[in-house]
């Protein structure tokens, strides 16, 4: 939003917004036009498939294609599963603003059951990961969070960092902070592997480690304490160094200007 | 009994003529005199005057966080053990429970978690060291600045020097102990680093780790090194310095009836040791607050070190963050001839790494050999005053920059919506054009500087007051500056170009001046020629202009 | 400005300073400025005040230190408070950590209010004195130097001379022999790792290091990522961390029509292509894996791998290609390598033949 904002006033801002208004227009055009002849072909489905397909041509169409095949400005969905679509969606990343390197998350427009009805439909198109019940995402057991931990280090810190706050990939993209992610969602998108992550399929991290690292992520991005104080970001040294600069000698600095100054002269007033 | 030996010596009198002492004291500083001889080290040392300035205590900063460092590490030294045989976590760290790891990572989660405000001594430990380097590097650039580093205080320059550098590598052992993930990141680093050394980097990296990486010796080795070896020889350095400061007597800023021949300041007792002693106090408070309020290195946080795990944002303490910068920036050349590989990927960076320090070091013989100058200087410049030299003062801190920009280019990407890719290039480019940017900015600011302290010695300085002149203009009052102004701005020498001797001798006959000879000319003309400084005014134009002032 | 001062023990102001001299040099030095007092040199009042105020710092010091030792009696390691800014701490590190920081910024604090205010503040100056010693001292000192080499006969006694340097020379060498069991020679160690035991035979299984059991083809989906290490190494051996060091893999599977190299194709198993996890740069586990544009960046130093190319370096520090492990699959079906890299894995090193 910030960006936006900072950009409005661009030159080109104009153009922009012409563009995206044709886009749009355009997208809408296509969402609904063939909505039509489409409708009687599903009356034999279930009622979820059929409101999922509603909700799918309105909204998702335009980049995917009507039936989920995908086109030049979003890939095919066949396959990709119920648990893609909850996350994709569910995450406010889907429906994209723009297509772009990175698909940035944010408010999520859609209920629940409409997720769910979206996610029916994708998952009628072919068989993939199945959105996941609510224990095999949560766990019970403590011993889960540093197994979790040590499942994390091996596989996901490299890109989200030890204590999940996300970093950089190449050419500006990023993978995201984990903080203040659902569970189910952080579980999703190791099955699914969404935009560029890998995904991390039940055949090579069975379902019980990702409900590890599924528990080792939400302690460490919301229970966790920090002991030692200020955590600075989590972010390494970097973060430190510059605290240390600016609070830390910045101060003693301070002090150094009081202790060395001359005391006030008494001076007739 | 003693009477009877004294009966035998006779008229022996007792070997000291001195008067009673008068209390207890004196008596007992008598007697240490009688063995030490601390009073005449005393007369001379217990009224020293030292000036006052906020710049002159950046240097204790550093002592009373080394000090610091010193008591804290020792305190950890009691709990630490330097050793990776394996054990299998109990604490009271969940997180970590029943996970295998080193017993150096270990005991520094139980120094964190079980012993009582052994978390407070690590972190004053860290930030102290944290402090420490950076103190040292403000402290070096004032001395730089000010030229405080020319005759007779080049040795203890170099001494300084030293001991930043000594530092630095300290703390990167110091870093490398706990046997956390990003500290084994960074040792796996050096494994890296030393490799790439041509010929003899596979030796070097056996004997230092004992056999292939990481082994079970590093820890052990580097926690010899980091507590005892660098901190010895530290030690020894601090010691020559400070009585170096001592005997050198501390430089001052120019100023009425200060002159190269006195220090004008208060007296070490009382004045300095309440203002000294207590400055150890605030600077130990200072960093104890920060220890209680802000975390650093949660080593339990980046799990055990294992070599095929990794984070991102792995990165060095910030004084090694220009090292960094240079090896992650710097494109992945790599030669093979006959059999053999030479990673100039990482060697490149390996060499450039000791010349960004050493360029700095060199910087006073290389000044003292352009000027020629033989003399003593206890008179600070103003940076100004030596547009030169604070012109690449201030490029070589740009490059220190530049290149810490890209020893952080990961967060730099994420934080500021950038791509990691560009950050890069921007430091390939900004490595070379960014200093040059700086140095002629830096020059052109400092002349113009120049000019207005001119100005002002020869105009006044400008009241604020507008007067209209009789036949209509408007000008604005200057006045005088005082007399103690006056000297200030003038009190700064400005060296001359040298001159090539003559071309020809006595006799006519044809005698080259050497290329250093040709080479040290052309330098000096940089440094001090027309361009380089702006002429003081002297005193017949003051004259000229103050007495035509009623002539306006 | 205080109301009680009394104006009468005021200095007369120093007027002077300011006149320019009329005669001679303009930018003549003035000399030291006379010392002008403080509010606590001329007032009593002022003065006791400043020393109450040091005082009350030295008891705040006093009362921190209490407040220390009591924290240290009286908070559970354990204890995990709630404080703004700082979000949950340990309730110990933060009591310790401030009380410590008043008790001894007050010490200071006080000792240099004392010295602003109280001590006093005149500025004396002190002479200085060459460093270097007068010609006398030095010609003496050269005529003593001169005596005492003579009277050794070190320069006229060639052979003393020359065994004594001799001798200095070849002492340090004991030092430099005993250095040699720091560790072994490097020999073939880093030109091998830990899959060499595989043969065509006797082939060695890559084990997930997720559930350290063996793989199938079809367990490795495209879009992916998993690694592996050799059969027979556990995370509990001796040398753990020696092997994992250089047998660690990165498996990817890339739809074959999208993978560039074909010799990268031929050591994949269907589009299973098994990466060596140790960058070639420095050493560090790279490992951020973009499964849409196949790149695989290093977090350290960002060295940027093509892996549908060969491990091609597409940017950053590394000199080349990660080197890729031959797999196939054993008779029950399970992924395995059936030999060794067939380059060293990790960084560059001076024997390293391409």
């Amino acid at each position: 939003m910030k960006k936006l904002s900072a950009r409005r006033r661009h030159p080109l801002a104009a153009l922009v917004v012409l563009l995206l208004a044709l886009a749009a227009t355009g997208g809408l055009y296509a969402a609904f036009a063939p909505a039509d002849k489409a409708q009687a072909d599903v009356a034999a489905q279930s009622l979820a498939i059929d409101e999922g397909k509603k909700l799918f041509a309105v909204g998702c169409s335009s980049c995917h294609g009507l039936n989920g095949q995908g086109s030049s400005d979003g890939p095919s969905l066949v396959g990709v599963g119920s648990a893609s679509v909850d996350f994709q969606v569910g995450t406010g990343r889907m429906p994209a603003q723009q297509p772009g390197a990175q698909v940035p998350r944010k408010k999520n427009i859609y209920t629940q059951a409409e997720i769910d009805q979206l996610a029916a439909f994708v998952a009628s198109l072919g068989p993939g990961p199945v959105t996941p019940k609510e224990e095999q995402y949560t766990s019970t057991n403590p011993e889960d969070i540093s197994k979790g931990g040590e499942l994390f280090r091996t596989n996901c810190a490299q890109c989200h960092n030890f204590a999940g706050q996300g970093g950089a990939l190449t050419k500006g993209k990023y993978a995201p902070s984990l903080e203040g992610v659902d569970a189910k969602h952080i579980y999703e998108a190791m099955q699914t592997g969404p935009q560029n992550m890998p995904s991390f399929p039940d055949t090579t991290m069975p379902e019980e480690q990702k409900k590890q690292i599924v528990a080792f992520v939400r302690h460490t991005t919301s229970d966790e304490p920090n002991p030692g104080g200020l955590t600075l970001g989590s972010l390494g040294p970097v973060t430190e160094g510059l605290f240390g600069w600016i609070f830390g000698l910045g101060t003693l600095i301070a002090v150094a200007i009081w202790v060395a100054a001359h005391t006030t002269k008494a001076k007739k007033s | 009994m003693s009477s009877a030996s004294s009966t035998t010596t006779g008229a022996a009198k007792p070997s000291s003529t001195r008067d009673k002492p008068a209390n207890k004291w004196e008596a007992a500083a008598d007697w240490t005199d009688g063995r030490l001889g601390i009073y005449s080290l005393a007369k001379a040392n217990l009224r020293k005057i030292f000036p006052d300035h906020w710049s002159f205590m950046l240097g204790e900063i550093c002592l009373y966080s080394f000090v610091i460092i010193i008591l804290t590490g020792v305190y950890l030294t009691l709990f630490f053990k330097p050793s990776m045989g394996e054990v299998i976590y109990n604490g009271s760290y969940v997180p970590l429970k029943g996970i295998g790891m080193s017993e150096a990572y270990a005991s520094t989660l139980d120094i964190s978690f079980e012993v009582r405000g052994g978390l407070l001594i690590r972190q004053i430990h860290h930030w102290a060291a944290l402090v420490f380097v950076a103190a040292m590097l403000v402290h070096m650039m004032r001395v730089f600045f000010t030229g405080a580093f020319r005759k007779p205080r080049e040795i203890n320059w170099v001494f300084g020097f030293l001991l930043l550098v000594l530092g630095m590598f300290d703390g990167f052992f110091g870093y490398s102990l706990p046997d956390d993930l990003l500290s084994g990141t960074g040792i796996r680093f050096m494994e890296g680093a030393i490799l790439a050394v041509p010929l003899v980097g596979t030796y070097l990296q056996m004997f230092l780790y004992g056999g292939e990486f990481p082994g079970h010796d590093i820890i052990p080795r580097f926690f010899t090194i980091h507590v005892l070896l660098i901190p010895g020889i530290m030690l020894g350095l601090l010691v020559a310095h400070l009585i170096l400061v001592f005997y050198h007597k501390h430089t001052q800023w120019a100023g009425p009836g200060k002159t190269e021949k006195n220090v004008v300041g208060m007296p070490l007792m009382p004045v300095y040791m309440a203002k000294a002693g207590g400055f150890f106090f605030l600077v130990f408070g200072l960093i104890s607050a920060i220890s209680a309020i802000a975390s650093i290195n949660p080593i339990w946080a980046y799990g055990p070190y294992r070599p095929d795990q990794v984070s991102t944002d792995a990165q060095p303490d910030w004084y090694m963050g220009f090292s960094e910068g240079l090896i992650r920036v710097m494109p992945g050349w790599e030669i093979s001839l006959w059999g053999h590989t030479l990673n100039l990927g990482v060697f490149v960076p390996l060499m450039i790494f000791p010349l960004v320090l050493v360029a700095i070091a060199v910087y006073p013989f290389i000044e003292g050999w352009i000027t020629g100058d033989k003399r003593e200087h206890h008179i600070l410049d103003r940076p100004r005053n030596a547009p030169v030299r604070t012109a690449l003062g201030a490029a070589w801190i740009s490059l220190y920059l530049v290149l810490l920009v890209g020893g952080g280019n990961d967060l730099f990407a994420t934080h500021l919506h950038l791509s990691i890719n560009s950050i890069t290039y921007f430091v390939r480019v900004g490595f070379f054009a960014v200093p040059v940017i700086v140095f002629i900015i830096t020059k052109r600011w400092c002349l113009g500087l120049q000019r207005r302290d001119k100005e002002k010695v020869l105009h006044g300085r400008e009241t604020g007051v507008i007067k209209r002149l009789p036949h209509g203009e408007f000008v604005e009052v200057h006045a005088q500056l005082p007399q103690k102004d006056l000297f200030k701005l003038t009190a700064h020498e400005q060296t001359q170009p040298v001159e090539l001797p003559a071309q020809t001798d006595e006799n006519g006959v044809a005698r080259k001046a050497g290329a250093l000879t040709r080479t040290r000319a052309k330098l000096s003309r940089g440094f001090y020629g027309e361009g380089s400084q702006i002429p003081k005014p002297t005193a017949e134009e003051h004259h000229e202009i103050t007495s035509g002032h009623g002539h306006h | 400005m205080s109301h009680d001062m009394s104006e009468e023990k005021l200095p007369e102001s120093h007027g002077s300073a300011g006149e320019v001299a009329e005669h001679g040099n303009p930018f003549a030095d003035p000399g030291l400025p006379a010392h002008e007092p403080r509010r606590t040199d001329i007032d009593e009042k002022a003065a006791s005040r400043a020393e109450r105020q040091v005082s009350l710092m030295f008891v705040i010091s006093m009362l921190a230190t209490v407040g220390f030792i009591a924290s240290y009696v009286a908070i559970d390691p354990d204890k995990i408070v709630y404080i703004f800014p700082l979000g949950k701490v340990s309730a110990l590190n933060f009591a310790l950590g401030l009380t410590l920081g008043v008790a001894l910024f007050m010490i200071g604090a006080g000792a240099v209010h004392w010295a602003r205010t109280l001590m006093s503040d005149v500025e004396l100056p002190a002479e200085r004195h060459p460093i270097e010693a007068s010609d006398e001292v030095r010609a003496d000192v050269i005529e003593q130097f001169k005596t005492g080499a003579a009277e050794s006969g070190f320069g006229r006694r060639k052979m003393i001379r020359n065994t004594l340097i001799g001798s200095m020379a070849l002492v340090p060498l004991s030092g430099v022999v005993l250095l040699r069991d720091l560790g072994p020679l490097p020999e073939k160690k880093l030109q091998e790792t830990g899959w060499k035991e595989a043969t065509e035979t006797k082939p060695l299984q890559l084990v997930n290091m997720n559930t350290m059991q063996p793989m199938k083809p079809e367990d490795v989906i495209i879009g992916s990522l998993t690694f592996a290490m050799p059969e027979g190494l556990s995370t509990h051996d001796e040398d753990f961390q020696q092997r994992i060091a250089k047998d660690a893999l990165m498996l990817v599977r890339i739809a074959p029509d999208d993978i560039k190299d074909d010799k990268s194709k031929e050591l994949g198993f269907e589009g299973i292509l098994a990466y060596s996890k140790i960058c070639t740069h420095v050493g560090c586990p790279i490992s951020l894996y973009e499964q849409q544009t196949h790149h695989a960046l290093c977090p350290c130093h960002q060295s940027t791998f093509d892996l549908a190319d060969g491990a091609r370096v597409i940017f950053g520090p590394a000199g080349h290609p990660l080197p890729q492990l031959k797999i196939t699959t054993d008779e029950k079906g399970n992924l395995v390598a059936t030999g060794d890299f067939a380059e060293p894995v990790g960084p560059s090193f001076w024997e390293r033949a391409r």
